[in-house]
This record gives C-alpha cells, structure tokens and sequence, in this order.
C-alpha cells in the first residue's frame, strides 16, 4: 500500500472518531425515548461556539474548552428536555419534528444574532501545527479531536453498557412503566441521557472548532452527518454510531482521494441507502 | 344558509384579496408566495399526513418541477411552464423508484432515507453542468410570449396558483372522502391491521407517495415561473422540504386545510422577518419564528387546526 493510501485511510479514521462521537448523542436520544432531535446540529454548533468564546475570551486552548462546552451543552440539552421534549415525546412524531426543528431554528439564529454571520476560525496554532510519525503526516488538531472522539464515545457506550445508571436508562428505555415499579423514575433517566448527549455533543463541537469553520448555519450539514451514521449504525447503538462513524470517515477520504472530492457524499449517501435497502434497522440496531 | 356565511366570506377574501391590497405591491406578493407554499405543503399532506409517512425529502419532487421547467427553456427555449408535466411526470417516475424501496421502512427510517435520497440528488445537481452546476439556472430574462408568464406584478400568479391549489384541494378532499382515504387512515393508524383487513398497504402508500410528487414538481414549476431562477440550493435543499413538514404539521396534518393554514401563519412571519430587519437583526426575528413553531408544537402537538377538531368532525351518515 502507498504511503499515500494510508495517509487516506488514517485521516478519514480521525475524522471518523468525531462523526461518531457528534452522532453518539443523537443516536442515545433516538433510541431511549424514540424522538429524533431535529436541533441536534445545533447543539455541535453551540459547542462549536463555546470553543470559539474561550479561546477570544480567556485565551483557552481546548482542554479548557472541552469540559466547558460539556457542561453548557449539557445543561442545554436538560433544559431542552425540562422545557420540551418531555412534552412532546409522547405526541405524534410530527410534533417532535416540529418542535425540535422550531428548537433547531431558535437556537441557530439566536447564534445569528449574538454572534454575527460571519465564519470564525480558531488560528491552527493553538493545537501544535502537525506531525511526521512513519511518513504519514498528522495534523494536531485532528489527531485531538479523532483521539478524544474515540475516548469519549467509547466511555459513553460502557456507561451504558456497563454500569448500574446505564441498566437503569436501559430499562427506561425498553419500558418506562415497568422501570417506574422498580424504583427507577423514568424522567430523571432521560434528562440525564440529555445531559449525556449533550455533553458528548458539546465536546464534539469544541473539537471540531480546532479545524472547522464555526458559523451559525454549519449545523445543517453536521446535523445530516449525524442522520445518516445513526441510521447507518443501527439507532440506539453507541457502538453501531461508533463503527458507522469509522466507515463513513474513511469511505469520505478514500472517494474524494479515488473519484474526487465533489464525489465523497454522494458516495456516503449512495452507501446510506444500500444499508437501508438490505439492512434497515442499521448495522448493529435491533431488529 | 348560516353555515355557508363563514366559507363565504373566506372565498370572497381570497377571490378579492389581490384587489383589496392593490396598490401594495408587498402584500400582493406575500399573497401569492403564501399560496404556493400551501400547494407544496398540500402536496406533502397527502402522504406524509394522511397515509402518515413522514418524508422529509420532498425537495426531490420540488427541483425536479423547477428544473424540468428551467431546463425545458435554457436547452430547447420553450416557455418554462411547458416543464411542469414532464417535471411531474418524472416525479411520479422517481416517488416509484424511491418508494417502492423505502416505504417499507417505518417512522424514522423512512424519514431519514428520504433526507438521503433529497442530499444525494442535491449533490448530484450541483455536479452536472446541463442543470448549471452550483450556480444554478436562469428562465427568460425578457418576456417573449404571455406563455413565459413573466408578470411584474404578482396578480396574476396569485390567481394561477389560487386555481391550483383550489384543484389540489378538490382532489384531496375527494381522496379523503374515498376509499383511498379510508385506506390512508387505516394504513397511519396501524399498517398491520390494516393489511390484515385485507388492504394493500404497500400499493397505497405508493399511490400517494406519487402523487404528492407529482403536485410537489407542480409547486417546483410554478416557483420557477415566479422567480425564474433555481439553483441546487432552493430546489433541492433541505430547507424546502422541512417547511412542507413544518407548515402541514403547524397547521394540521392529515387535515385538508391544515397546510394551508400553516403557511398563512409561516410565510407572512417568515417575510417580515426577511424584511423588517437588515443583517444581524433578522436573527432576532427569526427567533421568535423558531420559538413560535416551539411553543405551537409544545402546547397544540396536532397542529392549530386541532382546536377546532371537534367542529370539523364529520359525522358518517
């Protein structure tokens, strides 16, 4: 294989690591209480922001930006549940349409409005420039965000997996009722998957702050991402959004390398629409 | 006679609205985009509200409307309007070929893979260079006939569109009252039932799936015929589609009237949000545009129609 080639392949698995970790969020909403959050861009976007913020505010690199995003998002996506979602869940999906995309409207334009429309960069610096380990080239930034992407999102699937508040959101997820008769109180697990997602969302964000553009509409084309690794990995499926991250990353960087880069979606899209034709509950979801 | 005075005096307004704002050219225009949201709204209504699957792709149908059109002018110099029926015929072609795979997924799954299939014919657009790429196309600059339906003022497309919309509601209320209609309702409510009573749940779907198509390509040309221009963007985007769901849902989905009365709300806001205030101040009154679709959706999850539904039950004689 040319050096070239795995150039490719490892960027694309960097790249992988935070597609997974932005989507992880949304798939634990998707698949504890059954509503797609239209507004989820948003939340990386905001996270995006936060990044931007500490960096022009206090000077902070992302290590202060990681837990401060977290928590902003965090605490965003409890409010969001407190103020929203718990009304809506149980109502037609329309109305979760609708009122998380009238969320996802709000929440990016109250960005507009703060923060201008202009596209904010955080200089490349910060992350120490880039690297040479056995002739492949890394971008600091990316090596961060794809190393953290894969810590995180990897914590997040054994908390759910293995630890006693992971069996209890479980439960409240397989059934709230029978959860509530074993002493479990359903709201206070799901406000906490929203404070999951949120944080893991948020700190997606900061991440992808270090070597993204950051402005109040980059949502959209991360909230379509983070569509199509969920349904992609099965929804509900940390792991599923974790492994569909890892392939989407790299089938993006192998396309635009092989056919070009106008290509690299269409490639990602086509191969969203195999899965769903052959396999539609994803690759790991539940049948 | 005192149950005809209410939709009298509505069909009254909007036969006259047109002449009531004459001299405003604003409000003649906010008329006419109101109507043609409500077309592509209505369009979705018939199976994303009746049949109950929610698509948030129907910009597919939409740009292949204002595409046929535009193309139909900028390769073979007819007048854009000429593009509609073979914009709606190729939607038809298309809602089978993506729904004949797709409609078998439920909830979710179908909604996500028609937001697949809408960016993956989005991106394709913007890579071929007989639909202008990127930058998109242009229609007639300069009127050359009254069949490029190039009118400065916005008049005469009000009447245009309020006389497809009228045709598209008169279809959709003859559907509801039909068998197919029956068979939508009891496909939304529980497809398993429904099969097991011996309807072909799969076949239904798909004949409304294609129609909405056919009337969303409508809804495309008729865009394209008012503001001659479209590029990957207003035909394809995600946009587009999310407002059909959002004003059917805001008004009453699965409702006749319910798209209609969404984008009566939605549009005028949505105007003057765009106009009132210049740069940074429009983020604020889109805001409110999102916290007033927020506060819809949390207190009146069926839509505004809904605080009327026990009205505008219709009783089975």
């Amino acid at each position: 294989m040319s050096s070239t080639l795995v150039q490719v392949i490892v960027s694309g698995l960097l790249l992988g690591a935070v597609y997974a970790l932005f989507s992880s969020g949304l798939t634990l909403i998707w698949g504890m209480m059954n509503v797609v959050n239209f507004a989820h861009g948003d939340f990386v976007m905001l996270g995006m922001y936060s990044a931007v913020m500490v960096w022009t505010a206090l000077g902070g690199g992302p290590f202060a930006a990681v837990p401060i995003a977290a928590m902003m998002i965090g605490t965003l996506g409890v409010a969001s549940y407190f103020l929203l979602v718990r009304h809506i869940m149980k109502g037609p999906m329309l109305a979760q349409i609708l009122g998380t995309f009238g969320l996802a409207l709000f929440l990016r334009y109250a960005a507009f409005w703060y923060f201008g429309a202009n596209f904010k960069t955080l200089p490349d610096t910060i992350v120490g420039g880039s690297f040479e380990l056995m002739g492949i080239r890394f971008e600091g930034s990316r090596v961060l965000a794809g190393v953290m992407g894969l810590a995180v999102t990897l914590a997040l699937h054994l908390i759910l997996t293995r630890t006693a508040v992971g069996s209890r959101m479980l439960a409240v997820s397989e059934d709230a009722t029978a959860a509530q008769l074993m002493g479990i109180r359903p709201q206070r697990m799901q406000a906490l998957a929203w404070c999951m997602a949120g944080a893991a969302t948020g700190i997606a964000g900061a991440l992808i702050a270090n070597f993204f553009y950051t402005s109040p509409t980059v949502g959209e084309t991360l909230a379509i991402l983070a569509f199509v690794t969920v349904s992609f990995g099965g929804f509900g499926s940390v792991l599923g959004a974790l492994v569909a991250g890892l392939i989407i990353g790299v089938v993006e960087s192998l396309s635009a390398y092989l056919v070009g880069p106008v290509y690299k979606d269409v490639i990602v899209y086509i191969l969203f629409v195999l899965v769903l034709w052959f396999r539609p509950q994803g690759l790991m979801g539940k049948a | 006679m005192k149950r005809y005075l209410l939709p009298g005096v509505l069909v009254v307004l909007a036969l006259a609205y047109p002449l009531l704002v004459g001299d405003l050219p604003v409000y003649g225009r906010l008329g006419a985009l109101v109507l043609l949201a409500a077309i592509g709204a209505s369009a979705w209504n018939i199976v994303g509200g009746y049949a109950g699957q929610v698509s948030v792709g129907h910009a597919v149908f939409f740009g292949f409307g204002a595409y046929a059109s535009v193309v139909v002018y900028t390769h073979l110099g007819w007048p854009p309007i000429t593009g509609a029926p073979i914009g709606m015929v190729l939607s038809v072609a298309l809602a089978a070929a993506i729904g004949v795979p797709t409609l078998r997924l439920s909830g979710h799954y179908f909604s996500m893979a028609t937001i697949a299939v809408g960016e993956l014919v989005r991106v394709l657009s913007s890579t071929s260079d007989f639909l202008g790429g990127a930058q998109g196309l242009g229609g007639p600059a300069m009127p050359r006939t009254v069949f490029d339906l190039s009118f400065i003022s916005a008049t005469p497309f009000y009447y245009i569109f309020l006389g497809v919309l009228t045709f598209l509601l008169g279809l959709t209320w003859m559907i509801e009252r039909g068998r197919m209609g029956f068979y939508l309702r009891a496909i939304k409510d529980s497809e398993r039932a429904a099969r097991s009573l011996g309807v072909s749940a799969g076949r239904y779907k798909l004949y409304a799936y294609m129609l909405s198509g056919a009337f969303s390509a409508l809804a495309g040309s008729l865009y394209l015929c008012m503001f001659g221009f479209v590029d990957p963007e207003s035909g394809f985007g995600i946009l587009i589609s999310v407002k059909m769901v959002v004003m059917a849902a805001l008004g009453g989905a699965g409702l006749l009237f319910g798209p209609l009365v969404g984008a009566l709300i939605l549009v005028p806001l949505e105007e003057f949000s765009n106009s009132l205030f210049g740069g940074q101040g429009a983020g604020f009154t889109f805001m409110i545009y999102g916290a007033i679709i927020v506060i819809i959706a949390r207190f009146l999850p069926s839509g505004l129609l809904s605080l009327f539904n026990r009205r505008s039950t219709r009783h089975v004689d």
